[in-house]
């Protein structure tokens, strides 16, 4: 009861439509959003607030309710229940509003091939009504921005998938937007073309962009996020900053030991004692724990004879695998 | 550079439909000379076959039988030509709201490039129907400057059958447009090409005095929609004054064009507002 207080008091901090965000408040609040497509329910009474200027992620596996989410933040999507405010506007009532000052990034490129990169960032600035001459500007800078100065004149057909990838972050970016909205923006690029992805989100960062982000690369998340909620089967199952979220859910390292094919399963029962969780998997074991020099160690004083062990930090990965579950999502 | 918070907002008070619009306008630009030229080449070839092959056969046996007044009393050729531009423009209008709407609703996606901007599934119809009317009233103003070089524009009048080419393609372009967005792939588009178009094409009138036709099919032909564009149209061109009929065929027009836009709107916004 008194948590819903609290969140009605930070809700009514915002002005009605057409307000002024406050400056430094929440640029995305929602309270029990839902999304059902028939009987489906595809997001389930989530609740989460974006902060101005921070990069927020949205982690989990395939079906998990991200884009649906991501859907109707960007007022593409009607809510199918709950509340949900955006840059300080009520996200049913004032859509038009909302998408004039919102850059997004869909999964899937929606660039006409046909046309020129320079002609597929002015075209969509005048889909924004901005004057031009100031379209022409933007869209000269915005090429810089996005490494593609060279390919200015070039049909998108013939661009590579990370140059359509930046092309379409640069065209979320024509209107100015104060919170820009990307759905798993490096899907099936390169590692260059991912690195100089991030470096471009790191920098709309540091110019006071919010920026809301979608990944199942952990690293990613690692990377990018101040803040993440990882999602599953429609709802939030844990939210925080990356390295929070390895405090609660995770341990400090983890030993990898490799047994063999056949052992591995074996030899997990003598290894409970050694680590805080035992996870057997087909081609290893793995000893979460604090110390994990100390567990192998441990596992060779018990006689146990690994073929191959490895010792590491926990990673967002292990979150999410133990949030969400080793087996695939179809 | 700055892409932090907004400097200048944009102004979202414009006429909607206009943003859509210059978009469609801008893409026309890579392909127009090859339609201002198709739009030219098509109603001569027609002109001349007609005119030089079928006209003088059905001229010469009209008069031998003292029957030229079947047709209005003018020739085949101007007989034909008002109806051939309306039937054109229903062509026009149908064509331009299939392929290129189930390209911007699921190849290419431009239209879900559009409605992540502040443009609304309204202004995006009524953007593509005003884009669908630039075409067909360009497409048919040089259609009928062909007929008026032919001499096939009998009346002043005349003038007027181009606002009734645009009525009867934009009357056509909003049911086929709804129609598009409620379809999945494009299996069914040459099927309402074949069985929708090509029928009124050939027995709406455009071709023969629908007297021509046994009583039930004359029925059935009153009430197809081409049938009233091109009547309306040919007595324009041919110069009688518009009569309660012609508000009639008018109306008929309006009334689907209505229709369809609110059709067009509804389905629009099923398939792109999930």
């Amino acid at each position: 009861m008194q948590r819903a207080g609290a969140r009605q008091e930070e809700l009514s901090r915002h002005p009605g439509p057409a307000g002024e965000p406050a400056r430094g408040g929440e640029v995305v609040v929602a309270r029990g959003l839902t999304k059902s497509f028939g009987d489906f329910v595809a997001v389930d009474h989530v609740d989460f607030l974006v902060r101005r200027g921070e990069v927020f992620g949205f982690l989990g596996p395939n079906g998990a309710g991200k884009t649906s989410t991501m859907r109707m933040v960007s007022c593409l999507s009607p809510v199918s229940g709950g509340e949900l405010s955006v840059l300080g506007m009520d996200s049913g009532a004032s859509g038009p509003a909302i998408r004039a000052r919102l850059g997004l990034v869909p999964q899937e490129d929606t660039l006409d091939l046909e046309l020129s990169v320079r002609d597929n960032l002015y075209l969509y600035g005048r889909y924004f009504d901005i004057p031009r001459r100031e379209v022409r500007d933007r869209v000269e800078r915005l090429l810089e921005f996005a490494h593609l100065v060279e390919k200015a004149e070039e049909e998108v057909d013939t661009l590579s998938g990370g140059m359509k990838r930046r092309l379409t972050i640069a065209r979320a970016l024509i209107s100015e937007p104060e919170l820009v909205i990307l759905d798993e923006p490096t899907t099936g690029l390169d590692p260059q073309a991912r690195h100089l992805l991030w470096d471009r989100l790191y920098r709309l960062k540091q110019e006071g962009v919010s920026l809301i982000i979608t990944t199942h690369y952990m690293d990613e998340a690692e990377q990018l996020c101040d803040r993440l909620v990882v999602m599953d089967k429609g709802k939030i199952v844990a939210s925080g900053s990356p390295r929070q979220l390895i405090e609660a859910h995770s341990t400090r390292e983890v030993a990898e030991l490799r047994f063999g094919v056949d052992e591995n399963a074996a030899v997990a029962s003598k290894l409970t004692e050694l680590a805080e969780r035992v996870e057997v998997l087909p081609d290893r074991v793995l000893l979460y724990t604090e110390d994990g020099d100390e567990a192998v160690q441990a596992a060779h004083c018990l006689g146990l004879r690994p073929e191959a062990s490895l010792v590491r930090r926990s990673s967002l990965e292990d979150v999410f695998l133990r949030l969400t579950g080793r087996s695939l999502v179809e | 550079m700055t892409l932090g918070p907004v400097g200048a907002r944009p102004a979202i008070f414009r006429p909607g439909w206009l943003r859509p619009y210059r978009y469609f306008a801008f893409r026309y630009k890579r392909t127009w000379r090859g339609t201002v030229t198709s739009s030219i080449l098509y109603p001569v070839l027609y002109l001349v076959a007609m005119g030089l092959g079928l006209g003088h056969l059905v001229n010469e046996h009209l008069q031998a039988a003292h029957q030229t007044g079947r047709l209005g009393g003018v020739g085949y050729v101007q007989f034909l030509a008002p109806g051939l531009l309306v039937a054109s423009a229903m062509q026009w209008g149908t064509n331009e709201s299939m392929y290129p709407v189930m390209g911007g609703l699921k190849w290419l996606k431009t239209y879900h490039a559009l409605l992540a901007t502040p443009v609304e599934v309204r202004d995006l119809v009524h953007g593509h129907l005003a884009w669908v009317a630039t075409r067909v009233g360009g497409a048919s103003a040089l259609f009928l400057t062909v007929l008026a070089i032919f001499g096939d524009v009998v009346s002043p009048l005349g003038v007027l059958a181009l606002l009734v080419a645009v009525l009867t393609g934009l009357a056509f372009a909003a049911p086929v447009t709804a129609f598009t967005a409620t379809q999945e792939n494009d299996a069914a588009l040459p099927v309402l090409y074949r069985l929708g178009t090509v029928p009124l094409f050939l027995f709406s009138g455009t071709f023969f005095p629908i007297s021509q036709l046994p009583g039930w099919l004359q029925v059935v032909a009153r009430a197809t929609p081409l049938y009233h564009g091109v009547t309306l149209a040919r007595s324009l061109v041919l110069g009688r004054v518009p009569v309660v009929d012609d508000l009639g065929h008018a109306a008929y027009l309006f009334v689907m064009l209505g229709v369809g836009l609110v059709l067009a709107r509804r389905s629009f916004s099923r398939r792109l507002i999930v």
